[in-house]
């Protein structure tokens, strides 16, 4: 017990990361049933000890005496066994020393571009599995599996920022590294020619566990393992230099405390910071009054601070009296501009297809608006990223269309900023969430 | 584990500067619950995790005055299922807590349900952890509750994996897997009909270590179940069953005295406790960080029917 202690106080002071990196990175996990990701993350889990003694147990009964299915760990809920596929992203949670990890697992099969939205919103990395035993790395050229290419530009396209390929299955090969290396010079040219940056391609055996955590013993490589590139790689943070946009989430009222005598009752405006940072005495605007204020107080969980930055929750209260409400926003005066028609990166996560001129439901910030697609630019072919004429977009398609917002909303291109680049779409007959919209060309 | 512990030897920079983050994101759900409901509720059942939430809550919504003092009122009331076969102790320090902070409880009682026939006991000891449900959507429905803002975390269960932060139910209480709304970035759609309703977990991405350190840190009071305690238990089926009024002996087994912590407090007829001699958060801490088995594998006989099922009392519409 004293060892592992001392084990996590000598260690925990977290030398191979930026102090200022405490988040948990957040990454998604591509990859077909076969592919072996629900082997890696198992492995992952297995060799960070994130499984406990009753979960083995549950392991070494089903894995009928052979060695340890890890694949097991990641099994899924009762009513995805009875029609044997995924129907949904599962989250799971491991720490080493240094950091804390949390994995997005989208299932690679049906349904793979709602799934992969829905893990790769927020996510700081994707770990793209491909399978180096369906591939005949002795081709010229040699030809990736469809689904290496789709779920790495899907990736792209949703603009997770970090893209990692693991090349799975290297201890099943005779000659692992000419078939490595081939393999690697085949992504290293599809990406090139797709516009993708990737952070690193790495060898593994999720099997074996040959270079997941621990470092891959063998003379023709000697680059990191899967672990140590997931402990250098940054969380995404948004901007703290610039101008501050702030969307208020909650307006609280004070119960008396500060009461003026004059029946004034002073109202904090809550709202996590987008970018920029705020402090007292600062000049700000209001998005859509456009009224001018300064900020005479503010507060973070219970106590008073005299600033706060992006990323961070804050309450304000202003120093005159203004009509506020929850999907208002907040920012340096002159920086927020009126967007009413936009082009955007819509994926559409319904069953029911997305028409043009229908009217849905977005949010946006805090604030839902009537919104209508304008036209549909094309869809994108998700095996090439060719364009292809549509009329409409159908589930897990993803196209570039054009929208019309029943009123203005302060938006910015997503690459500059999530917050302020994403609406989701929300069909108002059924309440379901049916698409999401990355901001590209606010005009 | 000679000098005694100190929750910084235990909490390095990393983990404190993590668990900012984690309060960060815990608080930013809250307010959103009061922002997007008209009439919200705390699910506080005295158990750990919802002493967290409660702890997350106030600093959501009140000013603290100092130390453990916070002025203000929740907006929101505090919701508990009572069985009746809950630990005399946890309920106890509900009531204590509830007056200490000064905010309203709403009781949901598993007995009224038996009473109004609801609830029917298939024999009176049974388990009747199961049956919360029914006790729970009627509370809903009597107070017409649109969110409940409950303790659950992902990695307890892998149904709970699956879970969203914001999760619809439908009319009859009843969660789909199936229908789940995709979840992007913090743009939650909490749109729903009327008689519809939403659970919200703001600690989803907190593991139970996260939570022993928090409870540590932030000194939250706890029932004293938590803490090691002398109690009769019975070793049955690899667990210390703890011998009750409503858990009684059965035959040809033999009672002994163990020093005993309970992981989590629940049903007394499905809740078991460790052995283990961890006096105090710190020293759970300790304990967690080198424990071998999972919270709900080790404490609830429920849990262990069947693999699935968590998930089959969850599309019931259980907590």
């Amino acid at each position: 017990m004293s060892a592992l202690l001392d084990d996590i106080a000598v260690t925990g002071k977290g030398e191979d990361v930026d102090s200022a990196d405490h988040r948990a990175l957040r990454f998604l996990t591509a990859g077909s049933v076969d592919d072996g990701k629900s082997t890696l993350i198992g492995r992952l889990l297995y060799d960070s000890r994130a499984i406990l003694a009753d979960q083995l147990d549950m392991l070494e009964a089903k894995s009928d005496g052979e060695a340890l299915n890890l694949s097991l760990l990641t099994d899924g809920l009762e009513s995805e066994r009875e029609q044997g596929i995924t129907i949904d992203v599962a989250y799971r949670y491991f720490a080493t020393p240094q950091r804390k990890f949390i994995i997005a697992d989208a299932p690679g099969h049906e349904q793979y571009t709602r799934n992969m939205v829905t893990a790769a919103a927020g996510s700081d990395a994707a770990i793209v599995l491909v399978d180096i035993t369906k591939i005949d790395w002795t081709a010229t050229p040699v030809a990736l599996l469809p689904q290496t290419r789709r779920h790495a530009l899907l990736a792209a396209l949703l603009r997770v920022p970090h893209i990692v390929f693991a090349v799975n299955k290297i201890d099943a090969l005779e000659q692992p590294q000419p078939a490595f290396e081939a393999v690697r010079d085949a992504l290293q040219a599809f990406a090139i020619e797709a516009g993708i940056e990737v952070a690193a391609i790495v060898p593994v055996s999720a099997l074996r566990g040959d270079n997941v955590t621990r470092p891959l013993d063998a003379p023709w490589y000697s680059g990191p393992s899967l672990l140590q590139l997931l402990h250098g790689l940054p969380t995404t943070q948004e901007r703290v230099d610039g101008a501050l946009l702030l969307p208020v989430q909650y307006v609280a009222r004070e119960a008396g405390e500060q009461a003026d005598g004059t029946g004034h009752q002073p109202r904090t405006l809550w709202g996590r910071i987008a970018h920029g940072r705020v402090r007292i005495g600062d000049a700000v605007q209001l998005f859509p009054s456009g009224e001018r204020a300064k900020v005479a107080d503010l507060r973070r969980a219970g106590s008073a601070v005299a600033q706060a930055e992006a990323g961070q929750s804050v309450g304000l209260t202003l120093d005159r009296q203004l009509d506020v409400s929850r999907g208002d926003w907040i920012g340096t005066p002159d920086t927020l501009l009126p967007v009413q028609r936009f082009g955007a990166t819509l994926a559409w996560l319904d069953t029911e297809p997305a028409v043009v001129g229908r009217k849905y439901m977005v949010r946006h910030g805090n604030r839902w608006v009537q919104a209508r697609i304008a036209s549909i630019g094309h869809r994108v072919d998700i095996g090439t990223l060719a364009p292809a004429d549509a009329q409409e977009l159908a589930v897990n398609d993803i196209g570039h269309v054009v929208v019309e917002l029943g009123q203005p909303l302060p938006l910015e291109p997503y690459s500059q900023n999530r917050v302020a680049g994403s609406l989701i779409v929300v069909d108002p007959a059924s309440n379901r969430t049916s698409g999401a919209l990355l901001v590209n060309v606010v005009r | 584990m000679n000098a005694p512990l100190s929750i910084d030897r235990l909490l390095p920079a990393l983990d404190h500067k993590h668990l900012d983050w984690l309060e960060e994101e815990a608080i930013f759900i809250l307010r959103e619950v009061v922002a997007s409901f008209e009439r919200p509720a705390l699910l506080f059942s005295g158990g750990k995790d919802s002493c967290v939430v409660l702890r997350l809550a106030e600093k959501a919504f009140k000013t603290r005055v100092q130390g453990q003092h916070f002025n203000g009122r929740l907006p929101f009331p505090l919701l508990h299922v009572d069985t009746g076969h809950n630990f005399p102790e946890v309920i106890a320090f509900r009531d204590r807590r509830v007056a200490e902070m000064g905010e309203r409880l709403v009781v949901g009682h598993l007995e009224d349900s038996i009473r109004r026939g609801t609830v029917r006991l298939s024999h009176p000891l049974e388990s009747r952890n199961g049956h919360q449900t029914v006790a729970l959507l009627e509370a809903i429905e009597e107070h017409r509750f649109d969110c409940l803002i409950g303790g659950a975390r992902r990695d307890e269960e892998k149904a709970r994996a699956k879970e969203r932060i914001f999760s619809h139910r439908d009319g009859f209480g009843q969660w789909q897997p199936k229908e789940q709304r995709p979840e992007l970035w913090t743009l939650f759609n909490t749109r729903h009909r009327p008689g519809e309703h939403f659970r919200a977990f703001p600690i989803s991405n907190w593991t139970e270590l996260d939570v022993w350190l928090y409870l540590a840190r932030e000194n939250i009071p706890l029932p004293e179940l938590y803490y090691a305690h002398p109690r009769e238990v019975v070793r049955r089926k690899g667990l210390l069953v703890p011998v009750t009024g409503v858990t009684p002996l059965q035959p040809g087994e033999q009672a002994e005295i163990a020093t005993v912590r309970f992981r989590t407090v629940g049903d007394m007829t499905c809740t078991c406790p460790v052995e283990s001699s961890a006096a105090n958060a710190v020293e759970i801490v300790a304990e967690t960080l080198s424990v071998t088995v999972s919270e709900r594998g080790a404490t609830r006989m429920d849990d262990r029917t069947s693999d699935a099922s968590m998930e089959r009392r969850k599309k019931e519409g259980y907590f």
